[in-house]
């Protein structure tokens, strides 16, 4: 730089053409996305990982196979090893008195046999545990067949197989209903509360920018993503487990825009006075944990006793799981998905007026 | 003045955070197109008066008009005029400097290209990177561009070279100069005496929420009637009597702070023996004795007996 007279500032101030401050808005919340590899993270692989990692553990395994230990010290441990041998259902381990504990409380068996001699037998299992009660049938079965029962009832079996009625079928709707409201709740509502610590948001009033676009392009970045994780998730289950989609892609549309409006509102509304992420976060899992244990995600909501099933249904996470579930699994139509959809937009309605009405912008 | 050629005009701003006395009763006058300056140490109420004016925060009482206009009026159109430089904005460091830049310029309707901008805060290197990668010297330059994005006819500066080198601080001088260069308005607020100096062609000098002196920087330093300003550094614990300098040949005003005395005097040469003379017979050591051009700084020590920068 010289010392010279500062020159004049010579530009041309109509030679910048304005683009729409919506499209810039909203493409920032994009760049702010990508850019940050954790987001990106948790938001797409991490529900696959958890998808996978739940598919793999709760398959359904053809003829289920019971694990029996046979202790070696009774007895009559080899003539019992010897009568069930036979049986495809039964999976023999020998154990010593020790391993035989052990194994039982940490459930690598689910059922061990001490046998005094042929005609007398024990069983030792947990009675609260479902394999464990399923062993015991299968074992005693098998024992009381080679001692010479007969059956006294004639039996014919057909079986069927139906894809939704596993645990995964159950379970991946959840997770993407949870998705939706986790990436919509943090993702808003955290980059909103460190937008106003950095005071950006008090440098954006001081613009003519218009406010409600500043809380649009969230929204409209919600959308943009929920599109993504929605495909993502779902055609994983589709594609990796056979988890069906019975009800109609526009019906499952509806209701995932429906999800993620409804929680990128409601986490408008916790960042909406919040100063500090300490803040926001508490609020944040004030509301989202009710929702993890109560709203269907991992097991059924019908678990819960009835007196609270009403405050249950009215959560906005139990409606989307409701609803995401009714359509993938049970190909539910429009005319079942009122009351779900009724309640959604009435917690977006709410949430976002509120959110608008006591937005904190300095 | 008529009341059209003011870009800014405020009367009797008070505003009160609890208890405490932030703003008390301030008046301000910016005209078209000169710089002007908030000279004050820090809690003064610079910050408050200027994000008053910015329409930011709201006054008790008092009255502003920015640009003829009063802020319960069309604010997106005012908004449209103004630029705003705040304290503390931190923009997202994962954005680059073109990107920020463009979405400020997509607020506003009219506006240079942000090419424009980028060169004229002299950012061309740094287009592409990110906010986060930028020097203290290149985020305060990329607030500037921001605030210029609506090509504004009155520009607020809040502390802009606060916290900066002296290499960087020159640079934004530079920056504001050009900017003063082409005709706007410009408000800022500082507590750097010499930046006051610089850049401003009017100096209001801010203490305890009330304004204290205004004039121009030079006028206000003649005001003082000193040529030169002797400070006399004591031995640290001497017993000082009050009105120690008050007979001494040549001394116009003196004041203690600590154990600096601080003397305004007319013409150095007799005034110096004079003082010397004082201290000896006064059986005063002194550890230092400097002179110096008057500068705002005086003008403040000799309003309020306080230095600017003391806490």
């Amino acid at each position: 730089m010289s010392n010279a007279e500062p020159k004049q500032v010579a530009w041309n101030p109509q030679a910048g053409s304005s683009t729409s401050p919506l499209l810039q808005l909203t493409l920032i919340r994009f760049r702010e996305f990508l850019r940050e590899p954790e987001a990106v993270f948790w938001t797409f692989i991490f529900p696959l990982l958890l998808a996978g990692g739940l598919g793999l553990a709760f398959r359904s395994r053809p003829g289920d196979v019971a694990k029996v230990g046979i202790l070696t010290s009774a007895p009559a441990a080899e003539t019992i090893r010897a009568a069930l041998a036979g049986d495809s259902t039964l999976q023999l381990v020998s154990l010593d008195d020790s391993a035989a504990a052990a194994a039982l409380r940490i459930g690598t068996v689910a059922l061990v046999v001490a046998a005094q001699d042929a005609q007398r037998v024990e069983y030792r299992y947990d009675r609260a545990r479902e394999e464990a009660r399923t062993a015991r049938l299968l074992v005693d079965e098998a024992l009381q067949r080679s001692h010479g029962r007969k059956d006294a009832v004639a039996v014919t079996e057909s079986l069927i197989s139906e894809r939704g009625s596993r645990y995964i079928d159950f379970v991946l709707p959840g997770l993407l209903a949870m998705n939706l409201m986790g990436s919509g709740m943090w993702g808003i509502g955290f980059s909103i509360v460190d937008a106003r610590r950095k005071k950006l948001l008090k440098r954006f009033v001081a613009t003519p920018m218009r406010r409600y676009h500043y809380l649009a392009s969230f929204l409209l970045m919600r959308l943009g993503l929920m599109v993504i994780e929605v495909t993502v998730i779902a055609s994983f289950g589709y594609f990796a487990f056979g988890v069906p989609m019975r009800g109609s892609l526009i019906a499952f549309g509806v209701a995932c825009l429906l999800g993620a409006l409804v929680f990128g509102s409601l986490g408008l509304l916790v960042a909406s006075r919040a100063k500090t992420i300490e803040a926001a976060s508490g609020l944040m899992n004030l509301l989202m944990l009710p929702m993890w244990v109560a709203s269907g995600v991992f097991f059924s909501a019908g678990n819960f006793p009835d007196a609270v099933q009403p405050i249950i249904q009215a959560l906005p996470l139990t409606a989307v799981v409701d609803s995401v579930r009714g359509i993938m699994i049970q190909g539910l139509g429009w005319a079942q998905l009122l009351p779900e959809f009724a309640i959604v937009t009435t917690w977006l309605v709410l949430s976002f007026g509120v959110a608008l009405r006591f937005f904190r912008w300095r | 003045m008529p009341a059209a050629s003011l870009a800014l005009e405020v009367r009797a701003l008070r505003k009160t955070f609890g208890t405490v006395v932030a703003v008390d009763g301030l008046d301000l006058d910016v005209h078209s197109g000169e710089c002007f300056g908030l000279l004050g140490p820090n809690g003064a109420g610079k910050t408050t008066t200027i994000e008053i004016c910015e329409g930011l925060q709201e006054a008790d009482s008092g009255d502003v008009i920015v640009l003829g206009q009063r802020w319960n009026s069309d604010e997106r159109a005012l908004r449209e005029r103004l630029g705003v430089q705040l304290q503390e904005t931190q923009f997202s460091e994962k954005i680059t400097v073109e990107e920020t830049i463009t979405l400020f310029r997509s607020f506003f309707q009219r506006g240079p290209a942000v090419s424009e901008i980028i060169g004229l805060v002299q950012l061309d290197e740094k287009r592409a990177a990110r906010v986060g990668t930028l020097s203290g010297g290149q985020k305060q330059r990329l607030s500037v561009a921001c605030a210029l994005a609506g090509d504004p006819e009155l520009l607020f500066l809040d502390e802009p070279t606060t916290g900066l080198d002296p290499q960087s601080r020159r640079q934004l001088w530079d920056l504001v100069e050009r900017l003063r260069a082409s005709g706007r308005t410009i408000l800022l607020t500082t507590h750097y005496m010499e930046e006051a100096e610089r850049l401003c062609d009017h100096v209001a000098i801010v203490d305890q929420g009330k304004v204290i002196a205004s004039d121009t920087p030079r006028a206000l330093i003649r005001s003082l009637g000193a040529e030169q300003v002797v400070e006399v550094e004591l031995v640290e614990g001497a017993a000082v009597p009050t009105g120690l300098f008050a007979t001494t040949t040549g001394v116009l005003d003196s004041r203690i702070d600590g154990p600096v005395w601080s003397l305004q005097v007319s013409a150095a040469h007799q005034a110096v023996p004079a003082v010397l003379r004082t201290l000896e017979a006064a059986g005063l050591s002194m550890t230092e004795l400097r002179t110096h051009t008057p500068t705002l700084e005086d003008v403040f020590v000799s309003l309020t007996g306080r230095h600017l920068r003391e806490q």
